[in-house]
């Protein structure tokens, strides 16, 4: 590993801390990048991995702590200033522009001018011979947006490493490339690391960290839990790192003897879609927990948004209790069979901000109604009101722009709004993300009330030890499949993890 | 065939079977005098569409600039009259006024984080307001430089007349092209259009664009404003009503995308030929109405829309395919 | 009472506004509030604003409905020619009067479906699929009319411009009744708040299971309803169908309205009453510069200061300046108070 002087890491963080309103979203991060060296940076959602990039850059003004460049103290300002300094950062929403050419791309704000006029020529030429150190022939006059998206990843690269050229740092590159383009962009990372430059690489995917990585710092909840040498940590151990406290003890699998037994509810035969989550079997119970495990993009997510009909299913059949088909090509099918689903993203998908509390909840209930029939003033604050006090929901009244919650309250204005149209199957794709400790335990709580009087829940989540509190089972995704399945005491951390963690997809318990 | 050359394909296309269609039934539309009429009496809604093709790559819009136009013919016109001023420098303290009117509009437009159509709605009414002010009635303009300018005219082989404004409007084409594809100005125009936070994130100056592209675009209005008060020989308040609505349409006719991004100056010249052709077809046939213009024009922006709507889709399926 | 305080909260900078300009108009022309009847019809300088504003008025009930779905229909001047074109075609052409009213009324609504079929199924900007009949409609308004203004002279078709109905005259009626209709459907139906819901928020509107696409189909119908009943007044009033000048850059005057009313251009809460009261606050202006002597030229000049004031008042720039300075942003501290009785 070429070392830089007096043995100084090429990128240092010491003590960084960052506090959004509500949460600390960095608490004293410390994390140092070699020259030469792949460092991978790893948590679930929310662990602050994107946030410490955004501190290490400049996008974000920090609350304490410093950035160390070389042994020397910088502090740049954003992203441009940052590159500057020789910091290029790859987001894994390629950020260049789908419209320009692959050269335009490569030379905007430097193309090379003749008498104030770019030369078309010598801007094409520079791209290709740029792109040549990458072993990418690619006409660079196209449109990069006629380009896979592995190329334009490349193309990103290539213009971080060409303005910056000291550290680069990739956001999630590998998160929509098959197996060989990723293979392809490997090629180009271990390129760059011969040429001296660190690399900061951030992926949820296990196979990819242990085969490109030297050494890994993993994040949660805002706290740095470790740094260790790639080589020396194992799977199981580093998907404990990730989610959970270390193996601690078993965690009391309370009433779960409760075996689903007689007809499902709903089934679900080979629903799937191309693409997004390969065919899968699922049958749910009333009063049964679902719970789904698994790592960010392994098609939890996609699992949730199929059976909701958000992304029509390309194959498979639906079915209630005896069998008689369901059609669920819409949120509005789904919801006219019973089912509910708040989803993961509750400022985009979830509340509508400048509505109200009363509206937001009033909301679903309305739309099936129909708007003919509107829910009387008088019915809409009682129902609102009646679920600010069931579900504790802090807010000075019913009346106020739900945008102006916390996150916590938001969520639950979301479940109230499902409640209240009394759905026999709810969906809840992670509903304690983000929201403090005291929201987090009544909303398992009221998991487990629903639960008890009837209901059928799915619940997508990443703290494991929540599923194990209140799931009956558990599926377990991995890679876009469903890959296993725990049932009442299989259902543990361990057994979750290991799952989760498995290299193969044999592990089918 | 690179796919982003396709709406300018097809405009090509459309105008090359249209002059054919219009050949067949009169010969005389491919004389050089045909020809030239038609670069004359466009000339003005060309130059102006330059403008808005820079505006609408850029993703906005620019509906100030037929008020532009018909203040600048009252002012020239109001000037002349009033004053022993030479026309060149009439028309250059209208280039600086109308310039920085443009400028002002895409300020607002970048500081108060408004939408173009708004700032420039405002901007439209003002300038319309300003032209009253200036005057109600219609102005003649008489002054010798302008019949000068007037009766200059190179004649092309077959007896077609290319007039000082026919040529000024390619020159204009031929200076935004070049605008457009080789110079930085122009390639940042392309990157605000394709995502002004990612053009941002690049390095592009967001705010010195914005107000760069309306600078430009009253320039061009100023211009327009200037041959059409040669063509007129008048400056009158209420004229070139509309004539944003025209530009935008010859835009979009020529391949632009009107969600912004993607376009083609010579595009826009296609555009603007392909409505004169219209109208040049419907005279010559005399029994057509002048209505089956308005409603040729609206057929062909709603093919041109949905051609380009089934384009985005199809490459961002393509693209979710492979990936 | 709890009700009406935030709704009167809400219209107030419309109301000051309107009084404002009224104030300065009478004090500059101190016969202003009189009102006299002759043959049995209201005449006097309010009457005549409300009078005048009523095709305005009438297009910003739909346009106030279309913007608060985050969309916009510059083609409703245009409509207003085709469905005066229609109404004088069919009158001329012998129609009785309902037919003809029905033909215009149904043209509205076809323009309407048309916006809302390129809006909600095919996906295209607003802005961009309603220029498409803004440039096309004036067109087949001349087809219809074949190129001239064709004049009638049918007594129940002019009865809609020019007619007066218990002293009234009949264009005031059909704004007050329209904007009282739609008030009521909108707010004593559920349809005010899914509207709102989808200009804020489409997908999560979606995901809740409104029925998005069949609901901004319908906002643009009601659209293109209202562009017809302003066109058919059009049409009475000057007792003939100018397919070039009936409804000529009042979709501009309509969305003025709905701006000067409060409706955010990007969508959301809205206002019937306020964009009404846009379109008076409109209209008086025009009156106003009329009446006290002014060019009728620096009418423009004024509208394009309004817009101005607007624009930053409403800028997401401003706004935080405005949210720094008040210590209740969302006035909640006042929503609070009220609403201690339950």
């Amino acid at each position: 590993m070429p070392q830089s002087d007096a043995s100084q890491p090429l990128l240092r963080a010491r003590g960084v801390r960052k506090i959004f309103p509500g949460t600390i979203a960095l608490d004293g991060v410390d994390f140092s990048l070699e020259a030469g060296e792949v460092h991978a940076l790893l948590g679930e959602n929310g662990a602050g991995k994107s946030t410490l990039i955004k501190c290490l850059t400049g996008a974000y003004r920090r609350d304490g702590g410093d950035i160390l460049l070389e042994g020397e103290i910088i502090n740049p300002k954003g992203t441009i200033d940052a590159q500057a300094y020789g910091i290029g950062t790859v987001y894994q929403e390629v950020n260049l522009l789908p419209n320009l050419t692959i050269a335009e791309n490569l030379s905007l704000g430097h193309q090379p001018t003749r008498f104030g006029m770019i030369s078309v020529r010598d801007m094409n030429r520079r791209a290709r011979e740029v792109l040549a150190n990458y072993d990418l022939s690619v006409d660079v006059t196209r449109n990069l947006g006629s380009c896979s998206v592995a190329v334009q990843q490349v193309i990103a690269i290539a213009r971080a490493v060409t303005l910056s050229g000291k550290v680069l740092i990739l956001d999630e590159p590998t998160a929509s490339l098959d197996s060989h383009e990723v293979g392809m962009l490997f090629d180009v990372i271990r390129s760059l690391k011969q040429r001296g430059l660190g690399i900061v690489f951030i992926s949820h995917f296990l196979d990819q960290i242990f085969e490109i990585s030297d050494r890994l710092t993993v994040l949660r909840n805002g706290r740095l839990v470790g740094t260790e040498t790639t080589s020396d940590i194992d799977r199981l151990r580093l998907v404990n790192l990730m989610l959970g406290r270390e193996l601690e003890e078993e965690i009391r699998p309370h009433g779960k003897d409760h075996t689903a037994t007689g007809e499902p509810r709903f089934s679900f035969t080979g629903f799937g879609r191309k693409g997004s989550i390969a065919p899968f079997d699922l049958a749910i119970h009333s009063g049964e927990v679902v719970g789904v495990a698994g790592l960010l993009g392994s098609g939890r997510t996609e699992t949730a948004e199929v059976l909701f009909g958000v992304s029509h299913h390309d194959s498979g059949v639906a079915s209630r209790g005896e069998g008689t088909d369901l059609h669920l090509k819409s949120p509005r099918d789904a919801i006219a069979a019973g089912f509910g689903f708040c989803p993961e993203d509750r400022k985009t998908d979830g509340v509508i901000a400048d509505l109200t509390v009363r509206e937001n909840i009033a909301l679903a209930l309305q739309a099936r109604i129909g708007w003919m029939r509107r829910i009387p003033d008088r019915e809409q604050r009682a129902m609102a009101n009646d679920y600010i006090r069931k579900l504790d929901i802090r807010t000075p009244d019913a009346e106020k722009p739900v945008g102006l919650l916390s996150g916590g309250n938001q969520q639950k204005v979301m479940l109230a709004r499902w409640l209240a149209t009394n759905p026999s199957f709810l969906i809840l794709d992670e509903p304690t993300r983000g929201i403090d400790v005291g929201a987090h335990a009544e909303i398992i709580r009221l998991i487990e009330d629903l639960c008890a009087q009837g209901m059928s829940l799915l619940v997508i989540s990443s703290e494991l030890d929540e599923l194990v509190a209140y799931s009956h089972r558990v599926i377990v995704v991995r890679d876009r499949h469903h890959v296993a399945e725990l049932v009442g005491n299989e259902i543990t951390t361990d057994n979750m993890v290991s799952a989760i963690a498995a290299p193969e997809k044999e592990t089918v318990i | 065939m690179n796919a982003r050359l396709l709406p300018l394909v097809a405009t090509l296309v459309i105008f090359l079977v249209a002059y054919a269609i219009c050949y067949a039934q009169y010969p005389v539309m491919l004389s050089t005098r045909v020809i030239g009429n038609l670069l004359t009496d466009n000339a003005f809604l060309g130059i102006v569409a330059v403008g808005m093709t820079f505006v609408i790559i850029s993703g906005g819009i620019d509906l100030s600039v037929g008020s532009v136009i018909a203040f600048s013919g009252v002012f020239i016109a109001v000037m002349l009259r009033d004053t022993a001023l030479h026309p060149m420098a009439v028309f250059a303290m209208l280039l600086v006024l109308t310039t920085l009117f443009g400028a002002a509009m895409g300020a607002t437009i970048h500081l108060l984080e408004m939408p173009p159509f708004i700032v420039t709605l405002a901007g439209m009414f003002l300038a319309r307001g300003m032209a009253y002010v200036l005057s109600i009635d219609a102005v003649p303009i008489t002054h010798d430089f302008y019949d000068q300018m007037q009766s200059m005219y190179w004649l092309m082989p077959g007896k077609g007349r290319l007039t000082l404004i026919g040529g000024l409007m390619l020159v204009v084409f031929i200076v935004g092209i070049g605008l457009a594809h080789r110079t930085r100005f122009g390639m940042n125009v392309y990157a605000v259009g394709g995502g002004a936070n990612t053009a941002a994130l690049m390095g592009v100056p967001l705010g010195r664009t914005t107000t760069a592209i309306y600078a430009f675009s009253g320039l061009l209005a100023g211009i327009a404003g200037i041959v059409f008060s040669i063509y007129t020989s008048a400056g009158y308040s209420l004229a070139t009503v509309g004539v944003e609505l025209d530009a935008i349409a010859a835009v979009v006719i020529g391949g632009t995308l009107l969600t912004g991004g993607s376009g083609f100056v010579a595009g826009t010249l296609i555009g603007v030929l392909i409505m004169g052709l219209i109208q040049t077809y419907i005279i010559f046939d005399g029994t057509l109405s002048s209505w089956w213009t308005k409603i040729l024009i609206g057929m062909l922006l709603f093919a041109f829309i949905v051609l380009q709507k089934g384009l985005v889709w199809t490459t961002g399926k393509k693209r979710a395919a492979g990936g | 009472m709890t009700v009406m305080l935030p709704f009167l909260r809400r219209i107030m900078p419309q109301l000051i506004t309107l009084a404002v300009i009224v104030g300065l108009i009478s004090f500059m022309f101190p016969g202003f509030f009189t009102i006299s009847i002759a043959n049995g019809r209201l005449y006097g300088i309010p009457i005549d604003i409300l009078n005048r504003g009523a095709p305005v008025a009438l297009l910003a009930i739909g346009m106030t409905l279309v913007i608060a779905t985050r969309g916009i229909d510059l083609s409703v001047g245009a409509v207003m020619a085709i469905c005066g074109a229609t109404a004088a075609w069919g009158i001329t052409e012998g129609y009785s009067l309902a037919a003809t009213l029905a033909m215009a009324l149904s043209a509205g609504l076809v323009c309407g479906l048309w916006n809302g079929f390129l809006v909600a199924v095919l996906g295209i900007q607003p802005i961009v699929a309603t220029l498409i009949l803004m440039v096309a409609g004036r067109g087949v308004a001349q087809l219809i009319t074949e190129g001239a203004i064709l004049t009638f002279n049918h007594e129940g078709l002019i009865f809609f411009g020019s007619g007066s109905l218990f002293t009234v005259p009949t264009p005031v009626i059909i704004g007050v009744a329209a904007g009282a209709l739609a008030t009521l459907v909108v707010r004593r139906t559920a349809l005010g708040m899914l509207i709102e819901a989808i200009g804020i928020n489409l997908r999560a509107s979606t995901l809740s299971g409104v029925n998005t696409r069949v609901l901004l189909i319908a906002v643009y119908m009601t659209s293109g309803l209202c562009a017809a009943l302003a066109g058919i007044i059009a049409a009475a009033d000057i007792r003939g169908a100018d397919a070039n000048n009936a409804g000529l850059w009042l979709e501009l005057d309509a969305i003025l309205a709905v701006v000067i009313g409060g409706t955010s251009l990007l969508g959301g809460r809205f206002s019937l009453i306020a964009s009404l009261i846009g379109a008076l606050i409109i209209q008086a202006v025009n009156t106003g510069i009329l009446l006290s002597g002014f060019p009728p030229e620096f009418n423009l000049i004024i509208k394009a200061v309004i817009i101005l004031i607007i624009l930053i008042l409403q800028s997401p720039t401003m706004r935080s300046v405005v949210i720094f300075f008040s210590r209740d942003p969302a006035g909640a501290g006042e929503v609070e108070k009220e609403t201690v009785v339950p």
